[in-house]
């Protein structure tokens, strides 16, 4: 006997489909602004001069990159709620999933981001920062008019990459039973018992969402270091 | 304008700079020669605190540079510096380069900036140029900018690090030019430069390095007269040989 697909529940789970999409997609817009940012900080306390902000840096880049991100989000799931509770005086039980998940990533991003961003400023000649220098810049203005500018434009490819993986890595949060757009598929896979369908389904749209992104990548790519 | 007294430096056990002292008065060109790892841009990076140095003072227009209460930022902004491989801002047109410090730095006026950097290019010869970016230019030309760029910045003083290494034969000249004429007009300079024939040109004094020590400080005509050391005679003879 063979399997027979039946579509049929996809349509009318549509809007709630899109809403675990945008759920998706508002994680991986927030890791990605924060993990750039503090990534950011991280990179120049990581190629700081000043031990004790080298080694704190180091330590927390480490840390997060030697630990499964789902353990990550299972911790936040479990810790950060219950403290964002009794930071605001907030009820037990407010859903907090979503903050929690959000948090999360943007911290476990934030070491990726910072691995890849401290690479981007090594890649800038160090003759760079003295020029800055000898025209009389103070260390900021010299990271932001000269340093880091430079570094972003020959990063942006790979930050680019990293929040494609960063997307896919959303659906993760399934542990936490947020219905982001993998769990809202799952969860209507399972309540019409069209698991198969529902899954592919998802499967298809996380496909075309990625392929895209990473072919527009490579395009921006040629775009601005043909060759 | 520039005093260095007993400067030494170190990294480990190894002395870049041992006991250096000299110095350079208003409107005077010193040209600072030597075999390569002699510490002379050690030396000269030391002057506007590029390089950190362990030992000794460096007084510049009365500011002392090894001082921990010194601004070094506000410093450097009043004295010029010309590196070996230009470092101009690839990121940025030539126009943005010479006004970016400028604006930045001084707190001048964007109008200012330009204008100012746009008479500079002119006097450097690539006014033409003013639009593109670095990497459309030759060394000679991304060289003369940077000297332009320097010079914006209404320095005191200027410190050249091997200005014509990095340049392709042909274009050292141009890059040469715009140096002497600076030096003509009174400005007062340091010139790490293993070009002897501008040495003899425009130089007041010739500064001889070897080891992290300074071997020779003498005029011009004397130091290519009669060199005292015999590093000295060593050095010109393998240098002045072609």
């Amino acid at each position: 006997m063979t399997y027979e697909f039946d579509w049929s529940s996809i349509p009318g789970a549509l809007p709630f489909l899109w809403d675990g999409l945008l759920v998706s997609l508002k994680i991986t817009l927030l890791a990605v602004v924060v993990g750039i940012v503090w990534g950011t900080l991280l990179a120049m306390m990581r190629l700081s001069s000043l031990r004790p902000l080298s080694l704190f840096a180091a330590g927390y880049v480490n840390l997060f990159r030697a630990v499964p991100l789902v353990m990550v989000l299972l911790w936040f799931f479990l810790i950060v709620p219950k403290f964002i509770e009794q930071l605001f005086g907030l009820a037990p039980g407010t859903d907090l999933r979503l903050t929690s998940a959000m948090i999360g990533f943007a911290l476990f991003e934030s070491a990726y981001y910072s691995e890849i961003i401290r690479a981007g400023i090594q890649s800038v000649p160090k003759g760079q920062l003295s020029a800055s220098y000898a025209l009389g810049m103070t260390y900021p203005q010299a990271m932001r008019l000269v340093v880091l500018s430079q570094a972003f434009r020959n990063m942006v490819p790979l930050l680019l990459t990293q929040a494609i993986i960063l997307f896919q890595d959303t659906s993760l949060v399934y542990v936490s039973a947020l219905a982001d757009f993998f769990g809202a598929a799952y969860k209507v896979g399972d309540r019409d018992g069209r698991l198969v369908e529902l899954l592919l389904f998802a499967g298809l749209v996380y496909f075309v969402i990625c392929y895209s992104a990473s072919t527009l990548v490579k395009r921006l790519q040629k775009k601005y270091h043909p060759a | 304008m520039i005093k260095i007294q007993n400067v030494s430096k170190h990294y480990g056990d190894f002395n870049v700079l041992k006991d250096c002292s000299t110095s350079v008065s208003k409107g005077e060109v010193v040209v600072v020669c030597g075999p390569s790892g002699s510490g002379k841009s050690t030396l000269i990076k030391c002057v506007n605190g590029l390089e950190p140095f362990q030992a000794g003072e460096i007084i510049v227009d009365g500011t002392s540079v090894g001082d921990p209460k010194t601004k070094l930022s506000k410093l450097r902004s009043r004295v010029g510096m010309v590196f070996q491989h230009f470092e101009l801002f690839p990121h940025m047109s030539i126009t943005e380069n010479l006004a970016i410090a400028q604006i930045k730095v001084l707190g001048r006026s964007r109008e200012q900036a330009m204008d100012k950097g746009l008479k500079l290019l002119d006097r450097v010869g690539l006014k033409a140029h003013a639009h593109k970016f670095p990497g459309q230019l030759s060394g000679g030309q991304q060289q003369r900018v940077a000297i332009a760029r320097a010079l914006a910045m209404d320095p005191i003083c200027m410190l050249f690090d091997e200005p014509t290494s990095a340049l392709d034969p042909e274009m050292i000249n141009e890059v040469l030019d715009v140096m002497t004429e600076l030096a003509q007009e009174g400005m007062t300079m340091m010139c790490v430069t293993h070009e002897m024939g501008f040495a003899k040109r425009v130089a007041h004094r010739v500064i001889f390095m070897d080891q992290g020590q300074i071997v020779e400080d003498d005029s011009k005509e004397a130091f290519f007269a009669t060199p005292r050391s015999e590093r000295a005679r060593q050095f010109l003879a393998k240098i002045l040989q072609h």
